[in-house]
């Protein structure tokens, strides 16, 4: 009896397998030789690089002082570091031996030309969404980028988890393949913004919350999350700016990565402005603008803003008078030349830091690293530039311009535990 | 190996990224006029502009300015004629004279963006520039000069 019953789950069992195998088998595509520039229309080029600066392919798909996109940037994930490829069309390290249809397959299904399965670390996931003629373009692009001869390094995943074929599971569970499909009751210009940022932005990808299994939280969507030591916020009313990101703001932003009501660009999102957007034309800029000012709904909040604004402007002289408090002349020693504002509305270069979400974010961290790292010519936007302090002050010092901007500048609660997070943050940097 | 434009040429220059701007400009490029005072960025000396914006150059490395247009106190004016270098002149606002390109670079920083400033004005972004002789009363009257001076001939 009981060996019946054991054969019969050994049975069961063995046919999921099978069965499970039969789902998660992808045919390989045959290699082809590399296509010579020449066999790509331009304009086809040109769409594709635009297509290309929208998805900002080339952060990833570079390392630090690495050749364009021939791989090696190492993504930090919980389940280890996952090493993007090489999508130069080199034949051996590249894809130079990848057809449309194999280029295709990887970006709308997450499958390799051999039929293996991509990570999601590769957001297919949001790729699915792009129309067949816009994969052809940024094809036409890819392929024709300098070859580089390079292979990326092996992904640190631990056994079992390395197993591709296991991300059929995954994709059972969490991957819907499919193109985008427009929202009829919202304008064209909704409709573009929402394709651009769904699909080749993959904004959820870092603003989005994950599970446990590391699929984005659908029901959270925009959420914000942590990435590579940075806080990637909210983008939905849940953003704890002081005034809320209109259209106006989001355009500014990502066009040119200031907004004079908000801040600058800083870590990980300013190549995607810098590199990535800076490619792609205004009106496509302002369609995404226009998608996010919904998401956010920042119509309904503007009434409020005049009053909020007013109250932040009100703080910007704090610590450039007689100062008792030692914190406020730190403050005005270090900080205050440049962070001050005068009158009725901050100027762009001058971000204004009461009405920055480094300092209402739950965590300190934002506020951290730009005081670590300063905002180089490739960060902010044009003309701006702020030292770094990593140097120059201590883990005392930064905690307490901290504490300091937080009790004078927000209603919120206070941080805790900030030199300990200073020092965590500087030793993440120091292993980089 | 980073290459910038520094008043009004262009430069390459050797030093590590990290060096501090402070450094490459007085040791490699010989423009001493910026001086150092205190190398963390909280007494203003080593102020020059980026972009046409005041920055301490002790505490910003000269990888982080890459491309970017600085601005010495050499620079300033051709002729040394500014009108803040005018008015300073005129008022004999320095004592020992240490900290005067860097009160000079931030104060011309500051006309830029308040060129009527109020003496809160004055007093906020000027904190961050030291003067051990205390001549403040001096900087701040030649402020206010070459500020009345700038306005009435654009």
């Amino acid at each position: 009896m009981l060996k019946r019953i054991v054969i019969g789950v050994i049975s069961v069992a063995l046919l999921g397998l099978l069965g499970f195998v039969a789902l998660a088998w992808r045919p390989a595509m045959a290699p082809i030789d590399p296509p010579a520039a020449s066999e790509f229309a331009d304009v086809q080029i040109a769409k594709g690089r635009v297509l290309a600066g929208a998805g900002y392919c080339v952060v990833c798909h570079t390392r630090q002082g690495g050749e364009s996109f021939a791989g090696g940037y190492g993504l930090r994930t919980p389940f280890g570091t996952i090493f993007s490829t090489n999508i130069t069309p080199e034949p051996e390290t590249g894809i130079g031996r990848w057809s449309l249809d194999a280029f295709r397959r990887a970006i709308h299904e997450g499958v390799s030309r051999d039929g293996s399965h991509l990570f999601p670390a590769f957001p297919y996931d949001h790729f699915t969404k792009v129309s067949d003629d816009d994969v052809k373009a940024i094809y036409a692009y890819v392929m024709t980028r300098p070859p580089v001869r390079a292979a990326a390094p092996a992904n640190t995943i631990p056994f079992p988890l390395n197993i591709r074929m296991l991300q059929e599971g995954w994709k059972i569970l969490f991957f819907r393949n499919g193109r985008y499909q427009p929202d009829m009751s919202k304008s064209a210009e909704w409709n573009r913004g929402a394709y651009l940022a769904e699909g080749l932005s993959h904004c959820g990808g870092c603003h989005t919350p994950r599970n446990l299994l590391g699929a984005e939280k659908h029901g959270d969507a925009y959420g914000g999350a942590v990435i590579d030591e940075w806080i990637a916020p909210a983008l939905t009313e849940a953003n704890p700016s002081p005034l809320p990101w209109t259209r106006d703001e989001l355009f500014s932003y990502l066009r040119s990565g200031m907004s004079p009501l908000h801040g600058v660009s800083a870590g990980p999102m300013a190549p995607v402005i810098h590199v990535g957007l800076a490619a792609v034309p205004d009106d496509d800029v302002r369609a995404q603008a226009v998608y996010f000012a919904d998401v956010d709904h920042a119509f309904a909040r503007q009434p409020a803003m005049e009053a909020a604004l007013k109250k932040a402007l009100a703080t910007s002289s704090l610590g450039s008078g007689q100062e008792h408090d030692p914190d406020a002349r730190l403050y005005a020693a270090a900080c205050i030349a440049c962070h001050y504002n005068a009158g009725a509305m901050p100027l762009a270069v001058r971000p204004e830091l009461a009405l920055n979400s480094a300092l209402t974010l739950s965590e300190p961290t934002n506020f951290i690293q730009v005081v670590l790292n300063g905002i180089s010519t490739k960060d902010g936007g044009p003309g701006l530039t702020m030292p770094a302090y990593a140097r120059a002050l201590t883990d005392t010092d930064i905690a307490r311009l901290a504490a300091y901007l937080r009790r004078t500048r927000t209603d919120r609660a206070p941080w805790v535990d900030l030199e300990k997070k200073v020092a965590a943050i500087r030793q993440d940097l120091a292993a980089r | 190996m980073t290459t910038f434009d520094l008043n009004g040429r262009t430069v390459s220059v050797r030093s590590p990224d990290d060096t501090p701007l402070l450094w490459v400009i007085r040791d490699e490029l010989g423009l001493t006029g910026t001086k150092f005072g205190c190398g963390i960025g909280l007494c203003g000396a080593c102020t020059m502009h980026v972009e046409g914006r005041a920055t301490r150059s002790c505490v910003t490395a000269v990888g982080a300015v890459a491309g970017a247009r600085i601005t010495t106190i050499e620079g300033l004016d051709p002729e040394g004629r500014h009108p803040l270098q005018s008015a300073w002149i005129e008022l004999q606002v320095p004592q020992c004279g240490y900290c005067q390109p860097g009160q000079i670079m931030q104060a011309a920083s500051l006309l830029q963006d308040y060129p009527d400033p109020t003496d809160q004005d004055i007093n906020a972004v000027m904190a961050g520039n030291l003067c051990r002789c205390m001549a403040y009363v001096r900087i701040r009257k030649a402020i206010k000069l070459a500020a009345t001076r700038m306005r009435s001939s654009p």
